[in-house]
Parts: C-alpha cells; structure tokens; sequence
C-alpha cells in the first residue's frame, strides 16, 4: 500500500457560459484552472481560500461528482505506474500518447465507469457543510446513514440495522435516534448523521466540505474533535475545505491556498502561519480577527473585490490587488515551486524578496 | 398544549404513523378543509350507493329513466323529489348516477395525468439537456392546442361518449403536470442530499424515486387535488356542447344539456323552470368546491414554509 | 505591538436602554420565550457588541429595540428607552407603546440598521440611486427641497431676463416651494405632538390616558404630504417639476458612496443591486443607513456571508465611520474575533438571558460567566495546541426552556439553585455584570 492516497493532475473544470441566439459557448467559467495536488495516508489537508476560487468545486471534481473538464486524478494507484501513465501522456510522440490515454481509463477516477466507479465509491465519501440539505427530509435516520450500505449492496437486510447502530454509536448518538426523521434533530445532531453515513462503507478517504461553518461556535468544536478523533481511529484521509483559517491550523497537517481556481501556496499548517510566503496568504491571515483584545497586528486590508474566474486576470491571478505587483506578474503566470525541501511549494515571482 | 403522556405515546409509534397524524391534524384544525372534505365523503357515499339509492332500471345503470315523452321539463313532486328534465328523464337518478360518472371521469383523467407528468416530468428535471428541451418543447407544443379543435377531431376519430371525453382531458391536461413536476425537481436536484446519494454509489433510478420523487411531490399532488374539480367542469362542458355521451346518459353535462332550452323560461316568467338549472348548478358547484377545499387545504398543509416541525 | 489603549470611562450619556425586555413569538408549537428579561443599555460614542450563539436573542434583542420584531413576535413587557438628543437627555423617549408613524420617523434617520445577507437587504428591482435616495426622500425632504430652490435661484440669476427658461425655473421653483410647505406643517405638527406625548409621559392618570390616546391617534394619521403641489407630484408629465430636486439627491447619494470609498460612484449609482459583488453591496446597505447621519448604527452581522478580506474591509470602514460620522454602533456576531477588534464594551446572551456585561479587555481577561469560559476556550486561536475544549449539550429549545438558569443543563459548575432560580444580574465588578449563582453579589440589582 502506498503513501500516496490521492493524486491530481492537471485538473481543470469549466463551466460554459452560453448566449447569444443560439446559445454557443462565449465563455468559460474556469473555477477550477490545472491544480496539482496529493494527499497522503492518513494525514488532513486543508483546502482554503474564499468564494469563487474553486474549492468547493475542486473537492467535488476530485469526487466525480462533477466530471473534470481535463486532468487525472488517481486514487490508490501504484505510483510507478502514474508516473509512467503521465509521462506517456506528456511525450511528443502521439502513438506514446494515445497508449497513455487507453491505460489511463482504468486507472484515472475522471473516466471510469460502471464497476469500477462503484467499487472507488466504497472508498471515497463526502460530508457536506449544510446538513439541514444534505439528509433527505423525507427519510428515516436509519435509511440516511444505511443508504451506501444498501446502494452498493454490500451488507445483507438483516445486518444492515446492527451495522448502524454501530454507526450511531461511534458518532455519539443512540438508538434512539434511529428511527426518526432529520427535522427532528439540532444542527450538530445532525452533521453527526452526516457523517455517520459518510463512516458507513468503511471509506479511506473523506471530503469535508465546510462541515462546521453552518453550526454555532460550541457545537463546532464538539465536531472537530470528533472529526479528529475517528481520522485516528479509522486512519481516515480528509480534505478539509474550509475559509476559516482557525479552523483549518486545528485540524489539518498541510494547507493548500487556492485562489481564482490555482493553488497559490502550499506546504505544512506551522510552516504557513509562521512564514506565510504568497502575498495573498499574508492578506489571508492577517485578516482573521483575533478573539484576543490585546494583539494589534498589521492588518494587510486589499484593495477591489475578489474577482469573477469568468475573467481571470492574465499573468498572475492576484497582480491586481497585490502591492508587490510587478511588471513581470502582469505578464507571466508564476508556476508553483518548491520554497524549501519540507514540502513548501508557493506560485509567486517575487516570493524570495518579500 | 401537549402534556407529557402525549409525547412518549406519540414516540412509541411508527415514525411514518406519526407523520400521518401529524399532517391529519393540521387538516383538521382548518375549518373549511373539513367542509371540503365533508363534501367529498358525501359525494364519494353517494356515487358507492348509487345502486342503493337509485336502483337501476335498465341494463345499464347509466340510462337515466324517463316517464314519458313530453317535452317540457316538470317540477318536483312526489314521484319525481327533484323534478324531471326534458323528456321527462328523472333528475334525482340522474344526479346520483350522475355522481358516479364524475368519479370516474375524474379519476381516470387525474390519474393518468399523473402517470404521464410523473415519467415525463422526471425524464426531463432529473437528466436535463437534450431530454429536457425535447419533452418541454412537446409540452409547449400541447399547450398550444385549442381545446374545442382538438375535443372536436377526438370525437370524430374515437366517437360520441364518456371514453371520448376522457381521452380529451388527458391529452389536454398532461403538459401542466410535467411542467410542474419539473420545476420542482429542478430544486430538489439541486440539493445537497442528491449529491450525497451519487457520492454512495446510488444509481440514477435509485436517486429518482427514492430521494426525487417523494420531495418533489408535493406541488403535483396539490394540483391534482385542485384539478378534479375543473375537470368535472370541462367535461360538463363538453357534454353540454354535445360531444360527451349520448342522449340520456346520467352525467352532469348531459343533464345540463338536456335542460338548455329552458334556462330562460317561458315568455312571461323567466323562473318557470328554475329547478332545472338550479338544482344541477348547485350540485356540481357543490362538488367542485369540495375539491377546491380540499385542494387548498392540502396545499396549505403541504406548502414547505408552513411545514414547521 | 503597542497595547491598546483602555477604553475612556462611561461618563458619555446612554444612548439607549432596555429594561427587563420580554419578547415572546406566538407560533403554532407554542410560545417561543425569546427574551427573558434583557436589560441592555449603550452609551453614546461606544461600540457596543452582543455577543452568541443561533437562537440566544441577540437579534431579536436589536429587532425590539427598533419595534420591528414581526409577527407572531411580541414585545410583552419591559422598557425602552431612547435618549436621542439633548432635549431627552435626562429622561429618554420610552417606544415601546409609540405609534408605528413615530419610529418609522426614527428609523433610519436616528437609529439605523445593517443586515447580515447584503443581497437580501436590497431591492432588486430598484437601482442603488432609487434605494439610496429612499432615505433622503423619506427623512430630509425639506432640507433637499431648500437646496433645490437655492440652486434654481442660482440658475435664474444667472440667466438673461428674456430667457423662456426662466419661467420654467420659476414654476418649477413655486411647485416646490408649495410641496414644501406642506412637508413643513407636517413636521410642525408632527413635532408638536411628539412634544406633548413627551411632556405626559410620566403621568399615568386616566385624563393623561386618554390625552395620550388621542394624540397617538392623531400622530398615526398625519402623514407627510406635498402640499398645493401634491396633485402635480402625481400627474406624469407635470412630475417633471421635480427634476431639480432629483438631480440634488443625486448628487448626494454620489457624495455619500465616495465617502464610503466605493469607487466610481457615478456609475453604480446607476446600477442594480444584483450587478455588485457582496462587499459592494454591503456598502450600498451602509449607505442607505447613513444617510441620514443616524446616531446610533446598528449592525446584525454585517460581515457573517463576506469573505475574510471583504470582511476587514467592511470592519475598518465601520471603525472610520464611528470616528467620523456616527456616535454609536450596535454590533451584533456570534464570531469572538471581531468583538476583540472591534468593540469596546460587549455582552454575552445565552437563550434570551443576559449573562454578562462587561469592557471587552475585562470579559477576554476574566470572564465569569461559565458560558462565557466555555465559549472563550471552545473557539480555535492562533497558538491552539491541545484539543479544543467544548461545550456539552446543544442550545435549549426556547418553547420549553430550562427552569432556573436557562444554562444550567450544559454548565459545569451546576449548583442545586441554578435548576430553580433564575440569577439576578449583579455588578461584580465596576462595569463588568454577570448572572449567574456562583456570584451572588450584594443585592444589588440590574442597571
């Protein structure tokens, strides 16, 4: 078993934007713009950034709940073969490519169908932020956690109530709770069904998106732990897709900064608040109010709004509100590269010298 | 205000149960969903003991009786308790039987409405694109129709009678019911609980009844129950224009047309023969304002902002 | 990282005051006990913040405060008091039985109020000129007509005699002239109620009653209104007159968007709301607020649906205004962060009780409450580093609230009192109340 649990390349998710009379394509909402990404097992990456820069549709994507625009993600893969598959894909010679891209059917989540999807979903769950939407208000509590269950048909009828009991129990909750409707319980009450369900195929990796940001400051913490505390038990894999920075130092070991639908830093939780390379980051962090009346730090306040990914600015997404901004980064679309060899990467022109 | 054994004896049922009551009671705290229902229920008990109350003279139940041959329509009396039509057909057999007629128009066209809404409205909310354009432009197309070309041509092609109508009113009535199912499920496919139920591994009919179907609903469900009422009006309608049964068939449309000529009375006393036009009047609006009730009542019951739980 | 400088002592008047407020919603599962006595008292020039979680009351506090709690809500008992300017300084404006037509004269023009959803606050089918412009029609109507009527004046003197323009400025300027002695004996009569209705408000004798009855009567039905012109406001074409007037407000709502640093003002005066990005149109919100140089700005979660970048931007932008424009601001968030920032004095709700009242350093520093311990060390900080203490239990349902102390079921240090009586608010300490048991204090009650 590798360490690698998840690896993506490349990806891409547009959205067309039709008009005109006959209603072509003028444009592309480009919410998610070639983000490469890889999580280890067993460890959190958090994914932050705020409205409009992609990361909710990024986790979606990794999840094939939407279908990548381009771009593989490779999930449990043996690493050799990824990186012959993608070097096959990047060579000149088309043959080599065509070969690449037959292979990579099978291996890569964004094109594969049938079986083999359904297997990958035993594997990959999901806990969404709102959990007034995300249970059906029309089902039973039992039915909501036993639904992957029963979908994928992995457990018989009559094992199915014993295995979420069991489900039940590990979220905190009771029998109780079973046979009830989702309108019935408080908003915390309720993300822990969420992710009872989530639990209930025995998955090894978990997309959380928001799960916190719709529930009260104490009932927050109450599900970080408990969150924290099954990524032990279970050696569970989350990303965490967040725009509470707090949040996010609590529980996750890497961040990942998106912006305008690219990563624009990433590397180890300490490491980022300590130093914070990318200027967008500093403004990020410099931003969170502090529940501390006696710190005065350096609030670094931007200037404009955050833009549209319908026109993302050329050269350097963030050149228009960075006061560092140079003539290069108005041009020049910085790569994301190493900082340092503890797995900091930052996408930035000028990172050294500010 | 409940008290404390209510509670635990509510728990210890079936949650469905539970829900049952739940909606029950609202039903019932409104008083005019009570009266609509009450209407209903008599009506329904009249068209179940039709045979009862009116024993069928002929064959077919449905050939309303007719002492004599005159032509003008006669006043109640004791042989005949709601009076007679022209020709002499007997009005109260006529309104009973008549009940029955309505009940099976009514159902049969609601039900198939649903039945076509319910697969059509589905194909197109749940898998957009092409499908969707597809069925709402068929939709839109129906929609267009002229109501009396179309019962006209029906006619022609299937016949005179209650089949005829029926036909008609499906084919008219269709495109609202996939319109409105489409809406609806437009919004619950937008829902996070959808995107849950892909991300377990549901397959696509999985999703469509079992999380789909039950949420969205609703609206149809309250518009069928408003829709009965019109449609025993349209089909009166057609009837009364000819193009329902034949002569002498118990059915409220047929009963209004046999009394058209007398609507208007005799030269000097227009309310001659009042009875005719009331007393059928009153018994379909009867009728048709129990649904609407009803109707309203389920819609108020129903409506998800009202749902407080 | 200098510390921050302690915050002048409260000799500053109050501004305003509840006093043991009892608002209730009558809904179909029963009645929801949304405030349990709340006492609440801000004073002119500070940053006041109300602090909690969903379902603690602080918006409903706020909506009581303004008389816009909406049915099934009812305010049931209780006072407020308002002590707007120097006139009621020593004895303030109790609202609570005022007619509707006395706050609608006093919302948005004393006491102003910002939302949570931008989106949501502003009308989609009128542009950002119209809704701004709302609250200079409704509130400054004679000080826009009097400028109009100067700048006409201007125009016609600087016109050549024989000019046909001049007599189109002329009508215009009586049109005006008449609208605006109707908006002037309305205020006068207005203000001349007000006036009596304040002079009797002690007396609770039954000719008072009755006066204050009628007066009440009178007030609702006296509406501002155009005078000789009000049949030309109406007619289309003969509308035109008041161009002059519109171009004025105009050329305020310009001047009060730059103010706000919103750039380009011409142009999105112009716009709808849905065309801007949520941190403008909470601004286009904090413009329609300020029009009227309100003194009291109330503020419920301005930033809660903004980004964190927007969110500074819009914190920094209220404490400029605080410097420059208004006097007071109500700041109402569940997040801790910007209550440090932002406010000077702050109080912590917890299912429609108060719990305590206290300067922001004091509540950081030493806070007494339990909730307040607990909800301090349940939000992540910078240099959190063991696991995140919690808060058992979830927020109470308010149809059926905890006997005693509403927090008693989730508080770590329950006494057998807590589950029977309700604490009485005492003052600690100068300035820093709590209610709570574990503080009984010395029989001093609530401010």
């Amino acid at each position: 078993m590798s360490r690698t649990l998840v690896d993506v390349r490349s990806l891409k998710k547009y959205y067309p934007v039709t008009g005109g009379v006959f209603r072509r394509r003028i444009a592309d909402v480009r919410a998610v713009d070639g983000v490469d990404l890889s999580l280890d097992r067993g460890e959190c990456l958090g994914l932050v950034g705020e409205s409009g820069c992609g990361k909710t549709t990024l986790g979606k994507t990794i999840l094939r709940l939407h279908t990548a625009t381009d771009g593989r993600i490779y999930f449990g893969q043996d690493p050799a073969q990824v990186e012959s598959v993608e070097a096959m894909l990047r060579s000149t010679d088309p043959a080599e490519r065509t070969r690449g891209r037959t292979l990579s059917r099978t291996m890569d989540l964004n094109r594969m169908k049938g079986r083999a999807l359904l297997a990958l979903r035993q594997k990959i769950q999901v806990v969404f932020q709102d959990p007034t939407n995300s249970l059906d208000p029309r089902m039973l509590v039992k039915n909501i956690v036993a639904e992957p269950l029963t979908a994928q048909k992995l457990v018989s009828a009559r094992e199915v109530e014993s295995r979420v009991l069991e489900l039940l129990g590990i979220v905190g909750l009771t029998s109780d709770h079973l046979m009830r409707y989702p309108h019935e319980f408080s908003g915390g009450q309720r993300q822990r069904i969420a992710i009872a369900r989530a639990l209930a195929t025995s998955p090894e990796f978990i997309l959380m998106d928001e799960p916190t940001s719709a529930l009260d400051v104490s009932v927050q913490a109450q599900i970080l732990n408990l969150l924290k505390k099954l990524q032990a038990e279970f050696h569970l894999t989350y990303l965490f897709v967040t725009h509470h920075l707090l949040v996010v130092k609590y529980i996750s070991n890497r961040i990942a900064v998106m912006y305008l639908g690219k990563i624009v830093e990433l590397g180890p939780t300490a490491d980022i608040f300590a130093r914070p390379l990318h200027p967008y980051t500093r403004a990020l962090l410099s931003a969170i109010p502090v529940p501390d009346p006696d710190t005065k730090r350096e609030k670094i306040i931007l200037s404009g709004d955050v833009p549209n990914p319908i026109n993302p600015p050329a050269g350097c997404r963030f050149h228009p509100r960075c006061r560092h901004a140079r003539e290069i980064c108005r041009t020049m679309e910085p790569p994301l590269e190493k900082a340092d060899s503890g797995g900091r990467t930052v996408a930035c022109h000028r990172w050294r010298e500010i | 205000m409940e008290t404390k054994t209510d509670q635990s004896h509510l728990k210890a049922m079936h949650p469905r149960l539970r829900e049952l009551l739940f909606t029950l009671r609202r039903f019932m705290k409104n008083p005019l969903s009570v009266i609509g229902l009450s209407l209903v229920v008599i009506f329904g008990l009249i068209a179940l003991l039709a045979p009862v109350l009116q024993p069928p003279k002929y064959a077919d139940p449905y050939k309303i009786p007719h002492t004599g041959f005159r032509a003008q329509p006669s006043p109640p009396s004791a042989e005949h308790p709601l009076g007679t039509m022209q020709q002499q057909y007997d009005m109260l057999y006529g309104l009973v039987w008549g009940t029955r007629s309505a009940f099976r128009i009514g159902v049969a066209v609601v039900a198939a409405n649903l039945l076509i809404g319910i697969v059509l409205g589905l194909l197109a909310g749940y898998f957009g694109g092409a499908l969707d354009e597809i069925i709402m432009r068929i939709t839109d197309i129906f929609f267009a129709m002229p109501f009396l070309v179309v019962a006209m041509a029906l006619v022609v092609a299937v016949g005179r009678g209650l089949k005829a109508v029926v036909i008609v009113l499906i084919i008219l009535g269709w495109p609202s019911y996939t319109r409105v199912l489409r809406s609806d499920i437009l919004v619950t496919r937008g829902k996070d609980f959808i995107l849950a139920a892909r991300a377990s591994g549901a397959s696509h009919l999985r999703i469509m009844f079992t999380h789909i179907l039950p949420n969205a609903l609703y609206s149809v469900l309250i518009l069928a129950s408003l829709n009965i009422g019109t449609t025993i009006l349209t089909a009166a309608a057609l009837s009364f224009l000819g193009l329902g049964s034949e002569t002498g068939t118990a059915d409220w449309g047929q009963i209004i047309s046999l009394c058209r000529g007398w609507i208007l009375g005799t030269a000097g006393n227009p309310f001659a023969y009042w009875y005719v036009v009331f007393i059928p009047g009153f018994v379909i609006s009867l009728f048709v304002l129990g649904w609407n009730l009803m109707g309203d009542a389920v819609r108020d019951v129903f409506d998800p902002r009202m749902r407080r739980r | 990282m200098e510390p921050l400088v302690e915050p002048k002592p409260t000799t500053a008047g109050t501004l305003a005051a509840t006093q043991d407020l009892f608002t209730n919603f009558y809904t179909f599962e029963g009645v929801v006990r949304a405030l349990n006595g709340v006492s609440v008292v801000i004073r002119h020039g500070e940053t006041y913040g109300l602090v909690g979680e969903s379902g603690c009351g602080k918006s409903v506090t706020v909506r009581s405060l303004m008389r816009i709690v909406q049915a099934p809500g009812r305010i049931d008992s209780g006072k407020i008091l308002l002590f707007l300017n120097e006139a009621n300084r020593t004895r303030g404006i109790e609202i609570v039985d005022r007619t509707e037509a006395y706050m609608e004269s006093i919302r948005g023009c004393d006491i102003s109020m910002i939302f949570q959803e931008p989106g949501a606050a502003l009308n989609p089918v009128m542009s950002v000129l119209d809704q701004v412009g709302e609250s200079y029609r409704f509130h400054r109507m004679q000080q826009m007509i009097d400028e109009t009527l100067a700048r006409l004046q201007e125009s016609r003197s600087a016109m050549r005699p024989a000019d046909p323009r001049r007599a189109l400025r002329r009508l215009q300027a009586a049109l005006l002239r008449a609208e605006r002695a109707g908006y002037a004996r309305y205020a006068a009569r207005v203000a001349r109620i007000d006036n009596e209705l304040y002079q009797l408000e002690d007396r609770q004798d039954e000719k008072a009653r009755d006066r204050k009855r009628s007066l009440n009567h009178a007030r609702d039905r006296t509406w501002p209104h155009g005078g000789g012109a009000s049949v030309a406001r109406r007619v289309p074409i003969l509308r035109r007159y008041r161009r002059p007037l519109d171009a004025i407000i105009r050329g305020h709502v310009v001047e009060l968007l730059r103010s706000l640093g919103i750039p380009n003002p011409e142009n999105v005066v112009q716009r709808y709301p849905h065309e801007l990005s949520g941190g403008m149109q909470q601004r286009i919100v904090i413009a329609m607020a300020l029009a009227c140089h309100p003194t009291l700005l109330v503020a419920d979660e301005p930033t809660s649906n903004l980004d964190v970048t927007i969110q500074a931007q819009i914190v920094e932008l209220i404490k400029e205004l605080k410097r420059t424009s208004i006097s007071s601001v109500l700041f109402i968030t569940h997040d801790l962060g910007l209550v440090a920032e932002v406010c000077d004095r702050v109080t912590v709700m917890y299912a429609g009780d108060v719990s305590e009242t206290a300067s922001v350093r004091e509540l950081f520093r030493e806070p007494l409450h339990p909730y307040t311990v607990g909800l301090l060390a349940s939000v992540p900080k910078a240099e959190q580093q063991e696991e995140l203490s919690m808060i058992p239990g979830a927020v109470p349902n308010l149809i059926r609230p905890p006997q005693g102390c509403r927090f008693h079921p989730r508080c770590p240090k329950r006494m057998e009192i807590c589950e029977r009586e309700k604490p009485a608010t005492v003052e600690h300490e100068p300035g820093h109340w709590v209610a709570c048991h574990l503080y009984p204090g010395n029989g001093r009650s609530a401010q």
